[in-house]
């Protein structure tokens, strides 16, 4: 089945976006990458620790779409920054978007992360802002030139599922882009559910990562994710509020 | 000279000169860093030619695990 999500100009089989962080170690970033059949991954942009040795780059095969996010930016300009610098490494123009002021439940901020968009896609970037899902501020960031909306269904790395099942719902109905349902998924059954709602993907890190055996688990939102969007595709039948006999209710035996 | 070198103030040797001196200490090799010159992004090409001053703030940054 042709189902291929586009964004970017890129076309991708996979919607299911995976990330980079809070591995026990970061060998088994390839074999998760393999198993959860994603195609576009997050990192992180952070000075260099002369002590380490690590280079999370060459965990990730070159096929993939690299998301560099934002993380630590607190304003607009922050964010546009911390942006450039990524794009300078040469490895694409791809850019999550993530300003937060709030470090109890690292919620965006809406309003500078509509600000970082406009210039970020006026100067070229594929712009992916994660956001608070609110129908104005998804019409604005659509307007600022964002290739999709990412809005949270809980708090990052809560496991707490589509909280925000709702306003997602309308995001969804509403805006005419794709909507990327990022942070907060925990269950394979939740990212399933996004995709039965219609979300054009789902993004998450800890789900995976933290699970006592991450590739197996990688496989399972693989699964999920394909599961959901062909129930999308084909159409969930009506719910009811009684019963509707699915055997015929004549010819019974005498 | 002193520059600071992602926060760290330091004294580098005389034979320290350019951004590319700076980023073939071994601190820092063998790393993709991407680097920042007193807020200024500075591309890979222009490592050889541009001169380290006194004062310089430099930042070496990289890609690490996210989500």
């Amino acid at each position: 089945m042709q189902d291929p999500l586009i964004i970017g100009g890129v076309t991708l089989t996979s919607r299911l976006f995976i990330g980079t962080g809070k591995y026990s170690r970061n060998t088994l970033i390839p074999e998760v990458i393999a198993r959860s059949g994603s195609q576009v991954i997050t990192v992180a942009l952070r000075r260099v620790d002369p002590e380490s040795k690590d280079n999370i780059i060459s965990h990730i095969p070159s096929h993939m779409t690299l998301l560099p996010n934002t993380s630590g930016a607190r304003t607009a300009e922050e964010a546009v920054r911390i942006a450039r610098l990524a794009r300078s490494a040469g490895l694409g123009d791809w850019v999550k978007i993530e300003v937060i002021n709030d470090q109890k439940y690292l919620l965006p901020d809406n309003t500078e992360t509509i600000r970082a968009t406009e210039i970020l896609a006026a100067e070229g970037f594929i712009v992916l802002p994660y956001m608070s899902p609110d129908l104005s501020a998804a019409l604005r960031l659509k307007a600022a030139g964002a290739a999709a909306v990412m809005p949270l269904g809980a708090p990052i790395g809560s496991n707490r599922g589509l909280q925000t099942k709702e306003l997602i719902r309308i995001l969804i109905s509403e805006t005419g882009l794709p909507i990327i349902v990022d942070a907060g998924i925990g269950r394979p059954s939740e990212a399933a559910e996004a995709m039965e709602m219609g979300a054009a993907a789902v993004l998450l890190n800890t789900a995976i990562a933290t699970a006592r055996d991450p590739q197996l688990m990688a496989e399972a939102f693989r699964e999920a994710v394909s599961a959901g969007r062909k129930a999308y595709l084909a159409g969930l039948g009506p719910v009811e509020e009684t019963a509707a006999a699915s055997s015929p209710l004549t010819g019974f035996l005498a | 000279m002193n520059l600071t070198v992602n926060g760290r103030r330091g004294r580098y040797e005389e034979s320290c000169r350019t951004l590319a001196d700076l980023l073939a200490r071994p601190e820092w090799t063998g790393k993709l860093v991407i680097v920042e010159l007193n807020g200024e992004l500075a591309g890979r090409e222009v490592y050889e030619d541009t001169l380290l001053n006194e004062g310089d703030r430099v930042e070496l940054v990289h890609f690490v695990g996210g989500g």
